[in-house]
């Protein structure tokens, strides 16, 4: 992989006058599909700014070429999607406040997806996985002409249209975050979230449960809740999306015994933590620079092994 | 450049928000094979950002609204200056679309009933806005994008359209654009083009609007030949956040005034009841009392003056703030914490809430939010035919924010979701059509191509110290300033040599790099298309010599008669931005009836 890890690079400014602001230090990963680095930019910091103004100001004074990608700047797209100090995150939506003031802050792309350039990622991986959703196909209006539903029977299916597909939670996802060759065969939590929507919407009339098992791949699944944790828009994605649709495939596929024994409240036992990824909750809060995404490179050292930590 | 990449469709939509989607489904729906070309990813496009609602005489919660009500609220809402076809096929349509969304999978909050509830906002007789929570836009992109996902339209994505191409005769046939990732270009055949590029408001500093609003569509129309109409009308939406710095101009929905807040100054006063205008005091509450009451009883009392239109509100701030009555941070107050409780807000506004607490670390909940003007739409836009959406030129329509004459002088909220569909779909279908009776291959002129792939790629040849970021960002100064929400003459000439330098600048703007997503270079490109905007916009800022809506002139107050059935079209001639004033249409009798009705 190309990295440079060059400690030179990294080495503290001699402090500055105690009356001078001091710059802030943001090591940016530049480069393409062929490779890249760390670059380090430094300038001033300015009152209640989220990483992406500070990225669009290094953009504007000093890389005027940076790739990255953004449009709302208000946590509406999901296009900002990046790794800030090692978490998924919105830059748009991380206040430079909540980061450690005294350190680097190292900004990666998302590392399941292809380098595109700098920070942005070819993220059509979810754009093919869209179209094999099988669509919503309504039942049909009432006489009148109008659909009636309870708010409380759309609450669920409301929380799931929440979703501004940032695509964190597919990042995270260790099915392919760690192996790329799961990829033609596994969905990924946004668009189990997608499928959970459809087969709870109260209008929906058709049944995604063996497609759901066999197409898109909801068994490779094993409820780590990484997804959970980087949603910015807080849908419980683990426990309201992806476990019952797991209830339900498995109810039209086995035996009836399973059945009567999560209708008494037993839940399916998550796989062992070996196998959970390194998203997992608080053990991720410590901020690590993180080896550079290489090029085509989906399963590079765990952030734990970066040097920015 | 003969071997640039090339794709041939019946219809190209350009711009993939609500009214591109909704006209690229109709497209297909039509059999046209129809190509979506967006300069993001699907499903970024600015609509996502629309929060209160989309509005639609559905009369689930006020039997008595209809399309009638709807026209009339809307035309005066313009401050007449509307199309009148184009209101009253919006407000006739409207419901059926809002259905339709539902019918494509989008969840609306429901009435006790279990119909589509509706909220109130500004200048709507009855609560009208259907929505879903405070992030209605997301719904309907997503109910339209899976649509078209499902349908298997061909969507191009993150590629830039630079110019269009036409035939001899003038006729659009075809696109030319680049790939943002890889900077290679692309041309587009097509018997017909959709611009849905949305609005402009990337030309001005504070701004509600995201990244792509840099007024693609327009200039490319212009560019072709084809008129753009009241670009004069911007609105400034009253409440943007004020602070952070860095969150400055981000939009607070007008559904917090519809769900109850109100406007306060420093001294705590609801300063609007001070500025209700003649032209809507007959049905605006008088005292707070009154207005308390009509969010439970709307036959017997006036609506609140918090709920007039935008340009009323955001022109009602700005006097408080330059009177010396603003907040800490220079803008007012929005309470809705002393008005619903914590439980009802988080419900009804969740991501305002959301929005203060990760950005400004201010809870709702408790505690007033400090708001100010930011601008948020553009009125005018590209000159169509209300039916069709036909532009003055052949083979070329235009849906959405990018075409004029639907909001007049001012749009009502709710009413841009609505205007979407309605005429996203209309747009589609004549499109379709126009290319159904266009037989054979388009020919492109390959000498077009090659000429706009040379002056797109001009940039990087420059060797001078101009950067498309501070052309940029002193473009924005120079339009907030300048042509802002308070125009005067002496600061609109002066702009008008401002925009000279600028695009003087512009033109030798150097980009560092290579081709491969480049935003310099992108910048650089839609800057063009932002400079020659903001050139129709102080254009007609100066010509129309009144104020009216979204076109506040300190020096000349109030509406004047000689402008009241004018529109301003501005068009380019030997490269040169003219403006003319031309009648607007007038509408039929039986309609004008409605509004004689309500003078007495």
């Amino acid at each position: 992989m190309a990295i440079d890890t060059e400690p030179a690079a990294a080495t503290p400014p001699a402090q500055p006058p105690a009356a001078a602001p001091k710059d802030l230090v943001m090591r940016l990963w530049r480069g393409n599909a062929s490779g890249g680095r760390f670059v380090e930019y430094r300038l001033e910091p300015q009152e209640g700014e989220v990483v992406l103004d500070v990225v669009h100001r290094i953009q504007a004074s000093q890389a005027p070429d940076l790739a990255v990608r953004w449009n709302c700047k208000a946590g509406k797209c999901g296009s900002c999607s990046a790794e800030v100090n090692g978490r998924p995150a919105l830059m748009c939506m991380t206040r430079m406040s909540t980061l450690p003031a005294d350190e680097p802050i190292t900004i990666s792309p998302m590392r399941t997806f292809p380098i595109m350039r700098d920070l942005a990622t070819d993220v059509s991986y979810n754009y093919e996985i869209a179209k094999l959703i099988p669509a919503f196909k309504p039942r049909p209006r009432d006489p009148d002409g109008l659909y009636r539903m309870a708010q409380v029977d759309i609450e669920r299916g409301q929380e799931f249209h929440k979703c501004i597909e940032c695509f964190l939670c597919q990042n995270v996802c260790h099915v392919i975050r760690d192996h790329e060759d799961n990829k033609p065969r596994y969905a990924g939590p946004r668009f189990f979230v997608r499928l959970a929507e459809l087969e709870m919407h109260p209008l929906d009339t058709l049944d995604r449960r063996d497609y759901i098992r066999r197409v898109m791949g909801l068994g490779y699944c094993n409820i780590t809740k990484c997804c959970t944790e980087v949603c910015p828009e807080e849908i419980h994605i683990t426990d309201n999306a992806i476990i019952p649709l797991k209830e339900r495939v498995v109810d039209a596929h086995y035996d009836p015994i399973a059945w009567l024994g999560r209708k008494i409240g037993r839940r399916p036992a998550p796989l062992p933590a070996a196998q959970a990824g390194e998203y997992t909750g608080a053990a991720h809060a410590q901020p690590a620079a993180g080896p550079a995404p290489g090029p085509g490179d989906h399963a590079p050292a765990r952030s734990e092994s970066g040097t920015g930590g | 450049m003969t071997d640039t990449e090339r794709h041939d469709f019946d219809v190209v939509v350009i711009g993939a928000g609500g009214a591109g989607l909704r006209a690229a489904i109709e497209a297909r729906q039509m059999g046209a094979r129809t190509a979506l070309v967006c300069k993001s990813l699907l499903g970024k496009a600015h609509t996502v950002m629309a929060e209160g609602g989309i509005a639609a005489a559905l009369g689930s919660v006020w039997p008595q609204d209809n399309w009638e009500v709807h026209f009339r609220d809307t035309m005066r809402g313009g401050k007449m200056l509307n199309n009148w076809r184009m209101a009253q096929i919006h407000a006739l349509e409207a419901p059926d679309r809002v259905l339709e969304l539902e019918e494509w999978g989008a969840l609306f909050d429901r009435t006790p009933d279990g119909r589509i509830l509706q909220r109130d906002f500004g200048g709507h007789r009855y609560a009208r806005l259907a929505h879903v929570g405070d992030r209605t836009g997301l719904e309907m992109i997503r109910a339209l994008q899976h649509r078209a996902v499902s349908i298997g339209i061909d969507v191009f994505m993150e590629c830039k359209i630079v110019r269009l191409l036409q035939d001899p005769r003038g006729a659009v046939n075809g696109a030319v654009g680049f790939w943002r990732d890889s900077g290679s270009f692309v041309t587009f055949g097509a018997k017909a083009v959709v611009l849905a590029t949305g609005g402009v408001g990337k030309a001005w500093k504070f701004t509600t609007n995201s990244w792509e609003c840099t007024g693609d569509g327009m200039a490319l129309a212009l560019w072709a030949g084809a008129d753009l109409i009241d670009m004069e009308a911007i609105q400034f939406h009253p409440t943007g956040m004020v602070w952070p710095p860095s969150a400055r101009g981000l939009l607070v929905t007008e559904g917090v005034r519809g769900d109850g807040g109100v406007l306060l100054n420093r001294d705590g006063e609801r300063f609007m009841f001070n500025y209700i205008s003649p032209f809507f005091a007959a049905e605006t509450a008088a005292t707070i009392e009154e207005a308390d009451q009509w969010y439970a009883n709307k036959v017997d009392f006036r609506r609140p003056p918090e709920l007039l239109p935008r340009d009323e509100v955001a022109r009602a701030i700005n006097s408080e703030v330059k009177a010396g009555r603003g907040s800490p941070h220079g803008g007012v107050y929005l309470d809705i914490a002393s008005r619903r409780t914590p439980e009802e807000i988080r419900r009804l506004l969740p991501s305002m809430y959301h929005q203060f607490k990760e950005l400004a670390d201010v809870d709702i909940t408790t505690t007033p939010m400090e708001v100010g003007p930011t601008c948020h739409y553009s009125m005018g836009g590209v000159r169509v035919e209300a039916d069709t959406e036909a532009t003055t030129i052949p083979g070329l329509y235009a849906a959405g924010e990018v075409a004029g004459g639907m909001h007049g002088s001012n749009r009502l909220g709710g009413n841009s979701l609505s205007d979407l569909v309605v005429f996203g779909r209309r747009a589609g279908r004549s499109a379709a059509e126009h290319a159904m009776q266009t037989p054979g291959d388009r020919v492109i002129s390959e000498a077009q191509v090659a000429e706009v792939t040379r002056h797109a790629t001009s940039y990087f040849d420059n060797k001078g110290t101009e950067n498309p970021y501070a052309v940029h960002h002193d473009l924005q100064e120079t339009m907030q300033s300048l042509v802002g929400i308070i125009r005067v003459e002496s600061e609109l000439l002066e702009a008008e040599d401002k925009l000279a330098e600028l695009q003087d600048r512009a033109s030798k703007c150097t980009v560092e790099g290579g081709v491969r997503f480049n935003p310099g270079w992108h910048l650089a490109l839609d800057l063009e298309s932002m400079l020659a905007v903001s050139n129709c916009t102080t254009l007609s800022a100066i010509a129309r010599r009144e104020s009216r809506g979204g076109h506040t002139r300190e020096d000349y107050p109030g509406f004047r008669p000689e402008f009241e059935n004018v529109n301003m079209v501005t068009r380019l001639v030997d490269g040169k931005y003219v403006v003319v004033q031309e009648p607007k249409p007038q509408m039929p009798d039986e309609l004008a009836k409605l509004f004689e009705e309500e003078a007495h």
